[in-house]
């Protein structure tokens, strides 16, 4: 089969691979019918994971049809067309059993930080990913769902993270009727984070990036106010200025580990990995919302430490919320949004690319060239 | 205002917000929010059909966290360990709870190693790596690259120049011990004489 082959930082190509094999009793292989690329492959492509090995294949966001099923599947059969949540989960340890799905024991022998997620590095298990022909679906009985008949295709894939996550990003941050929101970061997480955090009541929601034409999605799409941070000399300071010198109830940070705006931090810790990630957003989030406030945290950081300004977060009296992201937890209420229209996943698509040209959409999205967004990958294109 | 008891009035009123935004306050009962509350003891819930999965096999050899009891039932077999990136790895999981930093770090320099072992072994394949293709920068021609940077106030133009530094490293270096094992074989072969 074919297959998206990471081959060393910013470098990959597509090699005929070997069909991956039933595993365990209760694994599925699905034929891949649209995939997608997302922040966190950069952290990948990039080479910030720790345990990331020449040879695997990335890809954490796919749908496709079950093609052959393990002895003990029960809910599956071949034909199936199923979208899989990102995460790898047994659905039966101690942590599943309380619905944290993302932070399962039973998936991932290289770590217990960190659950099982596909196409992520060693670090999270080493499962190979979504962005190839087939994949191996672990635990088919519990993630996988059948793809509801009235639902979009590319619908389906961006709920099997971004959109979740987004939402969850909001959900976490607990928010109130009237409260004042920033979100950080106008990728797909945070502009899905913005709008979701409409639906839960919030008052005023503002976005923070330096690319315009995300920044022209965010008013748009999530109908928010928004600030290129380049344009300030401080943002800290202007958030202050736009609330009365409060502060905002919330802040969201969807920016995570390859934030940018500080020269010295990025660098540190994008290019020499002497960081777990680049905390400037993280920080930003801390010292912009209001003594009392919630940081929701959906940005992702490596294991390792990174600069984070605790004493700011302690003696503001912050409430810290962060996770990866339990998706399929969030499927039920986030199926009937979307048909109600409240929510329009796929909006936020702006580049379909075959599997064949996947250095290249690595590249535009990473480079944010062409007014990227969300690239989606598409393995049998021709 | 911050320095008087009210929060500032909002400038939109919520009959503003509920016409101008569709959905808003669908979810304002935290409620009808998913995972709420986060942590609900419900075992069924996941459709697992088991309190323990069954194991995976063969798990003898599989690397984990000395964090973990054993191998999980479940675990990728996405890339093996081999070579001295392998060892590397396999130290760092051996000796190395992940709260120390010396479990990343040694993964990480494992990952550079692994770079440079398997882009000089796959000159010894039929299927030779190209550091140019496989970068993808050939999309800096078709979609954009000048337009997408020009007059735009981006805050990744000052460092993007560092990016073909790291990606020609591991050639550079491969080339340097290259030649540096020329020259010794060669300054051995003229003593021998
Ligand atoms: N917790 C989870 O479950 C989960 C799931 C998916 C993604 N993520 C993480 O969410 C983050 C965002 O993902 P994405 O797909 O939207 O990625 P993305 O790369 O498309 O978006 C990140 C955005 O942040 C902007 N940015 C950079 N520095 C900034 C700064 N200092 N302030 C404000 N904005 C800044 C970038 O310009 C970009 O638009 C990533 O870190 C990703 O790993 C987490
Ligand atoms: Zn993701
Ligand atoms: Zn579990």
């Amino acid at each position: 089969m074919r297959a998206m082959v990471y081959r060393g930082p910013y470098r990959m190509r597509v090699e005929e691979k070997p069909m991956p094999r039933i595993e365990h009793p209760n694994d599925a292989i699905v034929k891949v019918e649209l995939a997608a690329i997302c922040g966190s492959d950069l952290h990948l492509y990039h080479g910030m994971m720790p345990d990331t090995r020449v040879g695997t294949t990335f890809g954490h966001e796919f749908i496709g049809v079950v093609h052959e099923v393990g002895p003990s599947v029960q809910r599956l059969q071949p034909g199936d067309r199923v979208m899989v949540p990102f995460n790898v989960y047994c659905g039966s340890c101690f942590f599943c059993a309380r619905g944290l799905y993302s932070n399962c024991h039973n998936v991932n022998p290289n770590a217990t930080a960190v659950g099982g997620i596909y196409g992520y590095s060693h670090t999270t298990g080493g499962y190979d990913g979504g962005q190839a022909e087939y994949v191996r679906v672990p635990f088919a009985d519990v993630g996988p769902s059948i793809i509801p008949d009235w639902m979009d295709d590319e619908d389906a894939v961006l709920l099997t993270d971004a959109l979740a996550t987004g939402y969850f990003g909001a959900q976490l941050a607990d928010i109130v009727e009237g409260d004042v929101v920033v979100v950080f970061g106008a990728g797909p997480v945070g502009l899905y984070a913005a709008k979701s955090a409409w639906l839960m009541g919030a008052g005023r929601v503002i976005v923070i990036d330096h690319l315009e034409y995300r920044l022209e999605k965010a008013r748009s799409f999530a109908h928010a106010e928004t600030y290129n941070f380049m344009e300030y000399d401080d943002i800290v300071v202007h958030m202050k200025k736009i609330t009365e010198h409060i502060g905002a109830d919330v802040a969201i940070d969807a920016v995570g580990a390859e934030a940018d705006g500080n020269f010295l931090q990025h660098v540190t810790s994008v290019k020499l990995k002497l960081q777990g990630g680049s905390p400037i957003a993280l920080n930003w989030a801390i010292d912009s919302v209001r003594k009392g406030g919630t940081v929701s945290v959906m940005g992702a950081y490596g294991p390792m430490f990174s600069a984070v300004k605790f004493g700011d977060a302690l003696n503001k009296g912050l409430t810290l919320r962060m996770n990866q992201c339990p998706v399929k937890r969030q499927w039920p209420r986030l199926f009937e949004h979307i048909q109600n229209g409240y929510l329009k996943p796929n909006d936020l698509v702006t580049h379909r690319i075959p599997l064949e040209h996947i250095a290249e959409a690595y590249h535009i999205f990473s480079a944010k060239l062409d007014d990227c967004i969300k690239p989606l990958i598409l393995p049998n294109a021709s | 205002m911050a320095y008087t008891p009210d929060k500032p009035p909002l400038a939109e009123s919520t009959d503003d917000l509920r016409a101008r935004i569709p959905g808003w306050g669908a979810d304002l009962d935290p409620k009808d929010r998913p995972a709420f509350p986060r942590e609900r003891f419900d075992p069924d819930a996941s459709g697992a059909h088991w309190t323990f999965p069954e194991r995976q096999e063969p798990h003898e050899d599989r690397e984990r966290s000395i964090e973990h009891k054993f191998v999980t039932p479940a675990f990728g077999t996405s890339v093996g360990l081999k070579g001295l990136s392998g060892a590397l790895r396999r130290v760092a999981y051996r000796r190395y709870s992940e709260g120390r930093a010396a479990h990343w770090l040694i993964l990480l320099a494992a990952d550079r190693v692994d770079v440079l072992e398997s882009n000089v072994g796959s000159f010894l394949s039929l299927h030779p790596d190209n550091p140019f293709t496989e970068t993808g920068v050939v999309s800096e021609l078709t979609h954009h690259g000048l337009s997408s940077r020009l007059n735009r106030k981006r805050a990744d133009l000052s460092h993007q120049w560092i990016d073909p530094v790291i990606v020609s490293a591991p050639w550079v270096a491969g080339a340097a011990v290259a030649y540096s094992a020329a020259k010794r074989a060669r300054a051995l072969t003229s003593q021998g004489r």
